[in-house]
């Protein structure tokens, strides 16, 4: 009966995970092995990467500008919500109740619908088709996660860490970089994380702030790639397109996996 | 310490005193670090929500051109929300959204149910199983764009197998509405498979064994022990896919891009900011999306807090 039921869960179990990672594969197969792939010919070959590779400005320059966005979005997350969430754990200060619940109010908005007065704001500002900007947008609708967390990562270490430190001769600033940083690092890695994912496939404000071609991420860049050319879709160098976006997101989900699990059990998700 | 120098008002001791003169210094310090500290994510919070929030309520009551000076006009651009192309939107959104709350979250719950045992393997089932989560949504769209309209795609070669003829899968209303909940299915089920997991392991084994020493079989015990606890985990997942789904841009934008009436609530704002080219009958959409939504988000956390 036990032994009938390891392996009726053995062979549902295998036979989705097969169903979930059969689309990836396929992308990934079809990529490198289709009826133009080799010396323009069918068979194995990189040409599917070539074609991508000329493609607009290049996919390697839509790699650069959704690489730099990311890592604007990921610094100023982390940056932001490791001192804010010290300050709004351990630090008593005037409007702190003020500035976490409207911090969390960023959840409340759905965020599509801020998306028109952010681009007329971002003109003012002088950051209108700006990978800058656009970095600094995503970073904010980072915060209330990356807040949350990173207060509950603060709060969880015991008081007598900081107060050890500060006897030690710490000021509560010293303490923040010498000792309570290495014991908040793995909040620090979650929403890092997090943030890059969300950053490295954003697609809708991309599309909006993004006025020059020149500047278009990944996503953008490989959309217009699909709807510019009506009718003579590029399929090939499209899938292309989709496994050199989706790489670096397997690759880093499956480094950090344990700290992506961590973002849920946390609690951070649970409201 | 407070009695202490009430007690002894007038003959305040040197031992007393510096503590007192230290406190609220250290206490000054610690608060001027705390606004410090805090001031980077303020700023951004202001910058980029608050005045933006306000910015959107005030260009939903201007004209406000795409490019070029804007003026004050009323209530004017709330006319947009009785568009019948907009109206149409509204009730396709509606009914992806239904649709795909249901599907995603029976076989989101039905995946939580066989991986949340800790056994041997089950861990790679778990890694498969949610890395569809991390591929972008765009990504997402693209594959599926690639695997609907390419002869030779698994898909297709399935359809012709078993005799079906080709299918296009985009190519009217409902057959886009299905393939792209299908579609959905596959990108969110690990997501939400792995809240639903974390719902089910923090409910106490003790309950299944009193129920099971009280002779419950398995449909009494999902239905009057695993459910009822799972409450606040279910709700949440319910905000998430409602609030998500509601929202669809992507998916639509790249698959069909909103032909074959699939436009979505968000697409209409999109095609009135920049095809348009009005940005203040953009605003007036959105304002009145965002009123809804915290509404519907608003009674769906008390549900939420209810359950706990």
């Amino acid at each position: 009966m036990s032994r009938a039921r390891t392996a009726g869960f053995h062979v549902t179990g295998t036979a989705l995970a097969v169903l979930f990672l059969l689309p990836m594969l396929w992308t990934l197969y079809s990529s490198v092995h289709s009826r133009r792939a080799a010396d323009g010919g069918p068979g194995w070959g990189l040409d599917n990467y070539e074609r991508l590779a000329d493609y607009g400005s290049g996919v390697g320059a839509y790699l650069a500008n959704t690489l730099v966005v990311a890592v604007v979005a990921v610094a100023v997350t982390v940056v932001a919500t490791t001192l804010g969430g010290y300050a709004l754990a351990r630090l008593r200060f005037p409007g702190h109740n003020l500035l976490f619940i409207v911090t969390l109010a960023i959840l409340m908005v759905p965020y599509t619908t801020i998306l028109v007065p952010l681009y007329i704001l971002l003109g003012w500002i002088g950051l209108q088709n700006s990978l800058v900007g656009l970095g600094l947008v995503l970073a904010m609708f980072q915060l209330p996660f990356g807040l949350f967390m990173m207060r509950s990562s603060f709060e969880a270490l015991p008081r007598e860490l900081e107060e050890a430190a500060l006897i030690d001769g710490c000021t509560p600033g010293s303490a923040l970089w010498r000792v309570l940083l290495r014991g908040v690092l793995p909040g620090v890695v979650t929403v890092g994380l997090f943030s890059f994912l969300a950053a490295w496939n954003e697609f809708v404000a991309p599309l909006i702030f993004l006025t020059d071609g020149a500047k278009f991420t990944l996503p953008v860049a490989l959309f217009n790639l699909q709807s510019g050319s009506l009718g003579s879709v590029d399929f090939e160098a499209l899938q292309a397109g989709v496994v050199t976006s989706a790489l670096p997101c397997v690759v880093v989900f499956l480094l950090l996996q344990r700290h992506y699990v961590r973002g849920f059990t946390s609690g951070a998700l649970k409201g | 310490m407070a009695t202490v120098t009430r007690a002894r008002p007038r003959t305040p001791t040197p031992r007393t005193a510096p503590p007192d003169r230290r406190r609220p210094t250290i206490a000054r310090a610690r608060r001027r670090l705390g606004i410090l500290y805090a001031s980077p994510m303020a700023l951004l919070v202001v910058v980029l929500f608050v005045v933006p929030l306000a910015l959107m309520v005030w260009m939903s009551v201007n004209h406000w051109p795409l490019l070029g000076a804007s003026s004050p006009n009323g209530v004017e651009n709330y006319s947009a929300l009785r568009d019948p192309l907009f109206l149409r939107a509204i009730v396709f959104t509606l009914k992806y959204t239904a649709v795909t709350t249901v599907v995603l979250g029976l076989v989101a719950f039905g995946l939580a149910l066989l991986v949340q045992e800790t056994r041997p393997g089950v861990g790679a089932y778990r890694t498969a199983l949610f890395l569809p989560s991390v591929v972008g949504l765009a990504s997402t769209s693209l594959l599926f764009y690639g695997l609907f309209n390419t002869e030779a795609s698994p898909l297709n070669e399935l359809v012709d197998f078993l005799g079906l003829g080709p299918v296009d899968w985009l190519g009217s209303t409902d057959n886009a509405l299905a393939s792209t909940v299908g579609m959905i299915t596959w990108r969110f089920a690990g997501f939400y498979m792995l809240i639903l997991m974390t719902g089910l392991q923090s409910i106490d084994p003790v309950l299944y064994e009193a129920a099971r020493a009280d002779g419950a079989n398995r449909w009494q015990i999902l239905w009057r022990v695993t459910l009822p606890l799972l409450r606040p985990t279910l709700a949440l997942t319910m905000v998430l896919s409602l609030t998500g789904s509601l929202l669809a841009f992507d998916q639509f934008f790249i698959l069909t891009g909103g032909r074959h009436e699939t436009a979505t609530v968000v697409i209409s704002i999109y095609r009135e900011a920049f095809l348009s080219q009005d940005l203040g009958r953009a605003a007036a959409v959105s304002v009145a999306i965002l009123a809804v939504l915290i509404v519907v988000n608003g009674a769906q956390l008390r549900l939420l807090r209810r359950g706990r």
